[in-house]
């Protein structure tokens, strides 16, 4: 089973030297470390967010309202940057997470204390927390001359020759990668996917543990809402509409199962580099940027149908692993 | 001879009591309805007016059509995010046609069958190959819309000819516009499928248990395949009807419309889980979501403020009964 689903991630791997391969032989300088590492910085937020909706979706769960959230606390934290220049950036990070975990923790309760279906729950507050956007903004804009430097300069400050924008990526793959293979609630959350029923039984709270989870994708959806607003020094109503969805590509492109119980960090980070990549390669190589919804959506496609013969597979595994013992 | 009984009558639904009539979820939709009719007429006095209320009915005609096959397709378990998509490449396609000189039959003719083929895309993906449809979904979402994109970048389609605008602008009678005619005909034909054939009854033992259903001599892989097509169908009518309204294409045309169709469904009773819904629901809710939008624009509310009251009437409908039976269930 290990090396099964180490096989998945490798093979993934493969895919991406490859087409960074193929990228090179239009445009030799695509696969220069530094290069390389700009494409790692601008895939970072992705990264973060595909993390935070792994965890969701490993629970048979899904968070429509990511994108939203990411929208909302990015307006918050502006506009608090705009009217309080002196509030140092790590405490402004600090309430982004908070702001995120508000939006989240409603979420979760939802799921957990009515039993709503998330994809009900998320869909309603996708909507509620962007139109929340218009509201608290009045549906002005916050441009770059209103922020303060340091605000738009944090992550963009290098440590060790990396941008810190990829360090707090590197940071929260790190967290993820200790909490789902390190602590009983990764065990959990890998327990309720694969049976929810047995994991009651073995004296797991789902409902609870789906709260968190919840929380989880909601304070990364308030992180990625700083990054993405300071990283794009523009924040409006419209800030990563639709973006929800190109999260889940991610994750689906990663080989995490829509249907709860499969996948993994590495799986995640690999699924959204996939993706940077694409669109990272195609203005250097001269294909219109108008290519890349199409190209996406035929890789997610690509990657359902391989997953699915993966998991298929691996049921025979098991099978022949009982029948042999 | 006289002692073989007679066979027991064995009615096909039962009859239900006028209780669980007056608690039921299209009894609620009524009085959700009602009230918000209400307030508008008392917000605005240019509500109650035959033209204002002609206009309202844009707000859901089309989004409700698609949204009847919506309700089939949920009911069965599945479901189609790539609708709004559908729209944009069938759109496109007839932006296309138009450049090369066809005329307002063909137009029509391309973007219904455009409509069906991304519908039966989706249905072979799903069936044949036994993929979850959310994920494939989401990524012939990407692909069909991405297509329009390449094909038309930042440019638009315009040029439909004059005969090609009455289905999305004309009036079949007075104030009764074509698309409302249509909405109410298509509400008809999928009540009667759902409700009132055997083909319905299967869609809701699918939705119920897929496995029980395969054994009991349903024919599950085709049943999902025809509401995947007959989905399609609905968009490539939608796009049809969006098209000629606009009278313009753009690579965003209906951009977010999927997630407005599973709203409408979902407010309209049908469970995301599968296997319970009825079509009134659907029908009130399209209304009901039409009523919204429209008295809030009637009062200057901007749209995406709109799109508040509509989420929270989607989570506020579907938990109050949950909390309401838990009141009462904590007594």
């Amino acid at each position: 089973m290990k090396a099964f689903f180490k096989y998945r991630e490798i093979w993934l791997l493969a895919a991406i030297v490859v087409l960074i391969g193929l990228i090179s032989t239009r445009f030799p300088a695509f696969a220069d470390p530094g290069n390389l590492r700009q494409v790692f910085n601008d895939t970072s937020i992705l990264m973060i967010l595909a993390l935070g909706q792994m965890v969701v979706i490993l629970t048979r769960s899904i968070d429509l309202s990511m994108a939203s959230n990411l929208c909302f606390t990015g307006m918050v934290v502006a506009m608090l940057n705009a009217a309080h220049p002196a509030i140092p950036i790590p405490l402004l990070i600090g309430i982004a997470l908070v702001v995120g975990l508000v939006l989240g923790a409603i979420n979760g309760l939802l799921v957990w204390r009515l039993n709503i279906p998330s994809i009900v729950v998320t869909l309603g507050t996708l909507t509620i927390y962007r139109g929340a956007t218009f509201v608290q903004s009045g549906g002005a804009w916050v441009n770059a001359d209103k922020m303060s430097s340091d605000f738009i300069g944090f992550q963009r400050a290098a440590f060790l020759g990396i941008p810190v924008l990829s360090w707090i990526a590197i940071l929260v793959i790190v967290l993820f990668f200790v909490l789902m293979t390190r602590t009983a609630l990764g065990r959990s959350i890998y327990a309720i996917g694969v049976n929810p029923t047995a994991s009651v039984y073995a004296g797991i709270d789902v409902g609870r543990t789906k709260f968190i989870v919840f929380c989880i994708s909601g304070m990364i959806g308030g992180l990625s809402g700083y990054l993405w607003i300071s990283r794009y020094v523009i924040a409006s109503v419209e800030v990563a509409n639709g973006y929800e969805l190109n999260i889940i590509a991610a994750c689906v492109i990663g080989g995490i199962s829509i249907a709860g119980g499969i996948g993994s960090v590495g799986g995640a980070v690999l699924g959204a580099l996939f993706l940077g990549i694409i669109s990272n390669a195609l203005p250097v190589i001269n294909i219109s940027p108008f290519w890349q919804m199409a190209i996406s959506g035929s890789a997610i496609i690509l990657a359902v149908v391989l997953n699915a013969r993966g998991e298929r597979r691996q049921g025979r595994i098991i099978l022949r692993k009982v029948e042999a013992a | 001879m006289t002692d073989i009984p007679a066979p027991r009558h064995i009615p096909d639904r039962l009859d239900k009591p006028l209780r669980s009539a007056i608690f039921s979820w299209e009894a609620l939709l009524v009085v959700v309805a009602v009230a918000i009719f209400a307030i508008n007429s008392l917000a605005s006095p240019y509500f109650l007016d035959p033209y204002s209320l002609s206009d309202l009915t844009f707000n859901f005609t089309e989004k409700g059509l698609i949204a009847f096959a919506m309700a089939l397709l949920i009911i069965s378990g599945e479901i189609d995010l790539s609708v709004a998509a559908i729209i944009a490449l069938a759109s496109t396609m007839m932006g296309m046609a138009v450049q090369a000189g066809a005329g307002m039959p063909v137009l029509v003719l391309i973007g219904i069958v455009v409509g069906l083929g991304c519908g039966a895309f989706n249905g072979l993906l799903v069936t044949r190959l036994g993929l979850p449809s959310i994920v494939v979904t989401i990524g012939t979402m990407s692909l069909f819309r991405g297509i329009a994109f390449i094909i038309l970048g930042d440019q638009a389609y315009k040029g439909y000819p004059d005969s090609f605008a009455f289905f999305g602008q004309g009036y079949v009678w007075w104030v009764v516009s074509f698309e409302l005619v249509l909405f109410l005909i298509a509400a008809v034909v999928y009540w009667f499928l759902l409700h009132r054939t055997s083909f319905g009854r299967r869609v809701f033992a699918i939705g119920n248990n897929p496995v029980a259903a395969q054994f009991s001599g349903v024919r599950v892989g085709r049943t999902k395949f025809i509401l995947f097509c007959l989905t399609g169908l609905m968009s490539g009518i939608a796009s049809v009807l969006i098209t000629s309204r606009l009278g313009s294409t753009r690579p965003s045309i209906a951009q977010g419309y999927e997630l407005e169709v599973i709203t409408m469904v979902v407010l309209g009773g049908v469970s995301i889980l599968g296997g319970a819904g009825s079509i009134l629901g659907v029908v009130l809710a399209a209304f009901i979501m039409g009523l919204v939008t429209f008295g809030l624009g009637l009062l200057n509310v901007p749209g995406i403020v709109m799109s508040i009251f509509i989420g929270l009437l989607l989570i506020i409908v579907i938990a109050l009964p949950i909390v309401w039976r838990r009141l009462r269930g904590g007594r």
